[in-house]
């Protein structure tokens, strides 16, 4: 804070006191900061979901460190999170630098391109796996349509990964275009303008001109995209199961089998942990690298 | 438009990448959604016989009233009630602790702000197990109350910082003259700062409401009757219910979307902007 009035006679010029605060703070204290230690003291502990949790210090560590089905899960999380900035990013800033031109064809569209927003992840979810059912879907008459016998890419080990890549970037481009398309508009004509009368194409103007004056927006949106990968868990959850076998079964989803299927709660709570670890990290790296800790407010959004 | 619009000096040729590029997408997300509406009129034993891009040969409206008489009703209904009342909370609570962060003296209300952000990036999926503890220990187990307390709760870090962010460009001028006619913190809160926030509040409201809407891990783990089902739930039981009727299944989920749409249709600039949460900033 630069301004340093000489105040002292707080309560005349409007200021609120730090009791405004409370509500907001203690709400989010009791059902999101408070679960963030008790998973913690939790994954100490052995518990049914009934009774009291059993404290047995570390040994839910101690398996969890042996467990291949963690090892792969973790894999499977950096993979799946990996895999789905590198899909998402370039079609959506593309399409979003393309959106960002004014006329009119490319209005329509982009509206179109909003649609898969409105629809929550499990919808998405439900939508692909109908429609890539190997015995009634369009899958089906696919397959045979194309020459390659019946067409089971949720049940392949390898394509169900894949599937999911494929359907949560279908899901989120819409999102990651629209920011992009944003950052492209804030982008001065001028510079353009410049460039033109220098004689640079459209590829060289693109390279030169829009790619570095979008690294902020691609700061943001990869930001995300990272945390969305986290959370891609109604996804595998209905669209495979975490199988076939345990081959799409990402951290979130282990801790969930884990946790409410065969509830070992105090072991899922170690599973969780690192999640909360994994998130934790990424909101640091956040607050340090896109400023939102500084809080800009000149630039409007949109 | 009263200027004369300057002429642009370089005439553009047609981005032909571009256009194919947008096309291809196109393709992408309108076929599989043409796929989607036109399965829901199409009779279940027709849907895998006629192929998935052939206008139904008898298009009936049945899959609709199925879906209804199902119960869909039911969910819209929970559904909403469990919105309603994450937007109303989340706009109260984010507003009047964003107005504490901006304008409080008290150094104490920046490290809340602090505590905020650390709280944007950690999912819901890391403290369900905790969440689920505390639910069951206030005794709220499957009830609608349940979905809303921690939905709301993980929704307004995003929100406080958006409205951190639009009350942040109140001028000083402003306050000084509701200083001047003897406002206190209340009234200033109410006449001033509150109105001046409208496009924030409004893009917190839509993003709280949107959270509750889609949401789907604190109504699968924090209920288990069907009359607490919310959208998403249902969607999750039809999906275990309906193996072979595809195109009930469907009729459903197009179903559950229509209010969105309707928003969409009405408010697409608060939904984007909603939609965007952090990144619209």
């Amino acid at each position: 804070m630069t301004r340093k009035s000489p105040a002292g006679s707080a309560p005349r010029t409007g200021r609120p006191g730090a009791l405004w605060a409370v509500p907001g703070l203690v709400y989010f204290a009791v059902f999101a900061a408070l679960p963030m230690a008790l998973v913690a003291y939790l994954s100490l502990t052995e518990w049914g979901g009934l009774g009291a949790p059993r404290f047995v210090g570390l040994d839910n560590w101690a398996r969890l460190f042996d467990d291949p089905l963690m090892g792969k899960a973790v894999w499977l999380s950096l993979l799946l999170t990996a895999a789905s900035w590198a899909v998402q990013t370039p079609i959506a800033l593309l399409l979003g630098v393309w959106a960002a031109g004014r006329q009119r064809t490319r209005a329509v569209l982009s509206a179109i391109f909003f649609l898969p927003l409105l629809l929550s992840s499990a919808a998405v979810a439900i939508i692909w796996r109908a429609l890539l059912d190997p015995n009634f879907g369009p899958a089906a008459w696919l397959g045979p349509a194309l020459g390659l016998g019946s067409l089971d890419l949720l049940g392949g080990s390898g394509s169900a990964f894949w599937v999911i890549v494929f359907v949560s970037a279908w899901q989120f481009i819409p999102l990651h275009m629209l920011l992009y398309q944003g950052g492209a508009r804030q982008i001065p004509e001028s510079l353009y303008q410049a460039a033109r009368i220098d004689g640079a194409g459209r590829l060289s103007m693109f390279w030169h001109i829009t790619l570095p004056q979008l690294r902020h927006t691609i700061t943001t949106s990869s930001v995300l995209m990272v945390v969305g990968a986290l959370t891609y868990f109604d996804t595998v959850l209905i669209l495979t199961g975490g199988g076939p076998g345990t081959d799409t079964s990402i951290v979130p989803f282990l801790m969930y089998r884990v946790g409410f299927k065969s509830w070992e709660l105090g072991y899922a709570s170690a599973i969780a942990f690192t999640l909360v670890l994994a998130a934790t990290v990424v909101a640091l790296l956040m607050v340090r690298f896109t400023g939102f800790g500084s809080m800009r407010s000149t630039r409007e959004g949109m | 438009m009263t200027t004369v619009r300057r002429v642009r000096p370089v005439r553009e040729k047609p981005n032909v990448l571009g256009g194919l590029g947008a096309f291809l997408w196109l393709l992408v997300v309108a076929v599989p959604l043409y796929t989607l509406l036109i399965a829901t009129v199409q009779r279940s034993e027709n849907y895998t016989a006629e192929g998935p891009l052939a206008l139904p040969s008898e298009p009936t409206l049945r899959n609709y009233v199925a879906a209804i008489d199902n119960g869909l009703l039911v969910f819209v209904g929970n559904t909403a009630l469990v919105t309603l009342a994450v937007a109303v909370l989340v706009m109260v609570l984010s507003a009047t602790t964003a107005f504490a962060v901006v304008r409080s003296r008290s150094r104490w209300t920046q490290n809340v702000f602090r505590v905020f952000l650390l709280g944007l990036a950690i999912p819901s999926q890391a403290v369900i197990i905790p969440v689920y503890l505390i639910i069951v220990n206030l005794g709220l187990y499957d009830s609608l109350t349940a979905i809303v307390l921690p939905t709301a709760a993980f929704a307004l870090p995003v929100c406080v910082l958006i409205l951190v962010g639009t009350m942040r460009d109140i001028s000083e001028e402003l306050y000084e003259a509701m200083a001047l006619d003897g406002a206190g913190v209340a009234r200033t809160f109410t006449q001033l700062v509150l109105p001046m926030s409208r496009s924030g509040l409004s893009t917190v409201g839509v993003y709280a409401a949107l959270q509750a809407w889609n949401g789907f891990l604190f109504p699968l783990i924090l209920t288990q009757s069907a009359d607490k089902r919310v959208i998403t739930m249902g969607l999750f039981e039809f999906q275990g219910e309906y193996r072979v009727d595809v195109p009930g299944l469907l009729t459903a989920v197009v179903l559950s979307t229509v209010p969105l749409f309707v928003v969409y249709l009405l408010a697409r600039r608060s939904l984007v902007n909603g939609l965007m949460g952090v990144g619209g900033k």
